[in-house]
């Protein structure tokens, strides 16, 4: 019925085995493919696939993240003394930086950048308050009966916190 | 006959190998092969945790989110330490107010009425069959071949699932980058042969950093000497992150 | 915008019941996550309605069909919006065409949605319309002349045989599409079954009640839009069609109904460990949209109307104001079952002692109003899509392949 004007083609012609309808929509579905293959090609990140599912550039990434805390090997060697001293008493378990904080920057450049001093009495209490969930036999100081208002340092050296109990 | 015969005993073969195959692929997602990477020996990381020696003092996640630039805020943690108090009614508190970094206030159960209680320390477990990797769909979140599980993040799209998908809570989506964040056993320290900021401050070597295969480490000596756990054991992902004295009640 | 989050997740710190993990404060899946599976239901529901009069050749709503496939394309056009928008990094979305990462369900959208979309939908739409599409190139001017000349793709024949291969054609891709519209949304419902971590997804049946949810919700919403459509242009509703469109709902519906009331039993028989929370959250959260809202509300009462008129025909206008409230209450009630299940998932711990809360935005990506412009925006395009391609029967242009 509607056989006339613009580009007619039957159905199927002569000795064409494909309808034009699958011809037509196969090319379509072979360029929008190819145009995603080429797009992947040019997308695909470069080390992806490599050692897994996953960018192995990115393991580089995270393995060349920058350094806060420099560890307590780094500090005996310019401290000695007061690492010496701490290692003789019972805060030999407590490496430098737990109370001193980050001290990286401080080890690459010693004069621009120094650790934190903490003297308030807060910040021992952090570990020596008593709290009824730390371990039996963890020594633990009751705050309001010990020590007043006075700093912790004025009678314990951090370095070395033991004091011989005289009588009390 | 031979060849109908033959027909039949594949097509009745094929539903066990595919199995077979299925099973040997989602197996061993965790070991992609990675022959010829390194010439060094390979390392496979992990971490002991004793319960009994961490006194929630909360110096570890202080210095993880130091260390790693976490947001301050109560609501991102790639560590954080739990408190647990059982009154001798029965009851159950557990607390961790802001992830421990100021250490615990008092519990509110007196000490006549407390059973008994204990901190616990919690991080990414970095599970041999993790199942924040099998759900990430473009691949952003892996296993790096020693055993620690990064987010690669240029790649991570945000969508959350590894999230989900966690069982330990150990994910959080960082609020600037917008994407997925976690504990990484500071694999930047480690590589170096250093410890993970967290193993570094613990006072009480409450933490043990090392390599469950390797006899050098101080994880083996761990190992070899408690009695072990690990968290969600039911759930099968394996963590490499081993707990001594962890009470049942521990989630 | 980081401002706003810190201060929505201080709000919800205030609310915490009992523990939960400190990351836990901050719910990942929102609004938006309840949108794209609701969405996507809609597309396989009103997919599967138009299949049964294509392939299973019920004629009786043959006046809905191409409706069907209308509103089925015009929700899934709109289906990656939500996804989009709730992406930390949407500018990256297209790493799922590039890497999908074949152990992750989720990995599976692009290749879904583009097949689906592609082969299965635009496909039957082209196959079904190409003759009227020929028709109305050469009776229209202008613009609609060139975008009708297009959408013939250049093949213009209307012979008997091209016209036989569009049916033949159009049949096929039904079929086809049965499974693929159950893939397109079970494969959602696999999502949240396959996540071992959280026991309130994790469910062999979940895939299972997504899907008959979604076909309850795209019959429903097929079963309205052609009641309101057939309002607005004053044309009288066919009722032996839309009786068996009530019907077909109804069926969905016992299905739908039976396999959540399974595993709501099965769930409360094992009282596995995760039991008292759960139960804790549907009393202390969940109460009004899960007991009222999609039990009550939502499926009781629709269940005890459809039935009643399966058996009792009153007035035609009667039946209309039970089928079109019935359709509306479903709608609503599948709405909050998506909602339930996304948001239920997160508002109790994975540690199994604590519940937190979910404070919807009104602004912002995540906000009420960004929702709800998503939701009416495939209204807006199925208007689009009437206008260019009209599915009412006695539109039919000359030269279409007669009823069969």
């Amino acid at each position: 019925m509607f056989e006339r004007g613009l580009g007619v083609r039957p159905g199927r012609a002569a000795g064409d085995l494909m309808p034009v309808q699958v011809k037509r929509l196969m090319l379509l579905f072979a360029v929008a493919i190819g145009g995603f293959l080429v797009a992947r090609h040019f997308l695909l990140p470069e080390s992806f696939g490599l050692y897994g599912h996953y960018r192995a550039k990115a393991v580089d990434l995270v393995a060349s993240q920058g350094l806060e805390y420099a560890g307590h090997q780094a500090c005996p060697e310019c401290h000695g003394e007061v690492a010496t001293l701490k290692n003789a008493s019972k805060h030999t378990v407590v490496a430098c930086e737990t109370c001193h904080g980050p001290a990286a920057s401080h080890v690459s450049d010693p004069t621009q950048s120094k650790p934190e001093l903490p003297t308030e009495r807060g910040r021992c209490g952090l570990c020596h308050y008593y709290e009824a969930s730390r371990p039996a036999g963890f020594p633990q100081i009751d705050p309001a009966e010990h020590g007043g208002q006075e700093k912790c340092v004025s009678c314990h050296n951090p370095h070395s916190p033991e004091i011989a109990m005289e009588g009390k | 006959m031979k060849r109908r015969e033959f027909l039949r005993n594949l097509v009745s073969a094929a539903p066990a190998l595919g199995i077979l195959a299925a099973g040997v692929k989602l197996g061993d997602y965790v070991e992609a092969s990675e022959t010829g990477r390194r010439t060094e020996a390979v390392h496979l990381y992990g971490m002991g945790i004793d319960v009994d020696a961490c006194i929630g003092c909360g110096r570890c996640a202080v210095a993880c989110k130091a260390e790693n630039h976490v947001p301050d805020d109560p609501f991102f943690f790639r560590t954080w330490v739990e408190r647990y108090v059982f009154s001798v009614d029965g009851g159950l508190r557990v607390d961790s107010p802001n992830g421990g970094m100021a250490a615990f206030p008092p519990s509110g159960v007196p000490d006549e009425r407390r059973m008994r209680a204990y901190y616990v320390p919690k991080l990414c477990n970095q599970c041999r069959k993790p199942p924040c990797v099998q759900v990430c769909p473009v691949g952003a979140t892996f296993q790096t071949r020693d055993g620690v599980t990064l987010v690669d993040p240029d790649y991570c799209i945000g969508c959350r699932y590894c999230i989900q998908a966690c069982p330990y809570g150990a994910r959080y989506l960082h609020p600037q980058k917008k994407v997925a964040d976690k504990c990484t056993f500071c694999y930047h320290r480690i590589v170096k042969g250093l410890v993970p900021a967290c193993v570094e401050v613990c006072p009480k070597s409450a933490r043990i950093f090392g390599e469950p295969r390797q006899s050098n480490t101080p994880l083996w000596e761990f190992m070899k000497n408690h009695r072990l756990q690990v968290l969600k054991p039911n759930l099968r992902t394996e963590p490499k992150v081993y707990y001594s004295s962890l009470d049942s009640e521990v989630r | 915008m980081n401002q706003v989050l810190l201060s929505q997740l201080s709000e919800a710190l205030k609310s915490i019941v009992g523990y939960i993990y400190p990351n836990e404060i901050e719910l990942h899946w929102g609004l938006l996550i309840v949108l794209y599976p609701y969405i996507t239901g809609l597309v396989a529901g009103a997919f599967i309605l138009a299949s049964l009069e294509r392939v299973f050749n019920v004629k009786e709503i043959q006046p809905t069909y191409r409706l069907s496939l209308l509103t089925a394309l015009a929700f899934l056009l709109v289906a990656p919006l939500p996804l989009l928008a709730h992406l930390g990094h949407p500018e990256r979305a297209f790493e799922i065409f590039l890497t999908p990462h074949l152990q992750s369900a989720m990995a599976m959208f692009g290749f879904v949605y583009a097949w689906y979309l592609s082969v299965v939908l635009l496909l039957e739409v082209w196959f079904d319309y190409r003759a009227d599409i020929v028709a109305w190139s050469e009776a229209s001017k202008g613009w609609r002349r060139i975008l009708y000349s297009i959408l013939t793709l250049g093949v213009r024949s209307t012979s008997k045989e091209a016209l036989r291969f569009d049916d033949r054609a159009g049949r096929f891709i039904t079929i086809i599409g049965i499974p693929s519209a159950f893939l397109l949304h079970g494969y959602v419902g696999f999502i949240f079954g396959s996540v071992k971590a959280n026991p309130w997804w994790s469910s062999v049946l979940m895939p299972v009640v997504f899907l008959f949810s979604a076909i309850v919700s795209g019959i429903a919403l097929v079963l309205v839009i052609y009641m309101i459509s057939s309002w607005v242009r004053r044309h009288p509703i066919d009722m032996r069609c839309l009786d068996k469109l009530a019907q077909f709902l109804f069926y969905a519906l016992i299905l739908d109904v039976s396999l959540e009331l399974l595993d709501f039993v099965h769930r409360l028989y094992e009282a596995e460990e995760s039991i008292d929370i759960l139960g804790q959250m549907i009393r202390n959260r969940l109460f009004v949209p899960l007991v009222v809202v999609q039990a009550i509300l939502g499926t009781a009462i629709p269940v005890v109307a459809l039935g009643l008129l399966q058996g009792f025909k009153p007035r035609d206008v009667v039946r209309k104001g039970i089928y079109f409230a019935s359709g509306t209450l479903l709608l609503v009630a599948i709405f909050f079952m998506r909602w339930n299940v996304v948001i239920g998932g997160q508002l109790f711990s994975k540690s199994l002692r604590g519940l937190t809360v979910y404070k919807i935005g009104i602004a912002g990506r995540e906000g009420v109003v960004a929702a709800s412009l998503l939701a009416a925006l495939p209204v807006a395009i199925l208007l689009v899509l009437i206008k260019l391609l009209p599915p009412w029967p006695e539109r039919r242009g000359r030269g279409a392949v007669s009823e069969k």
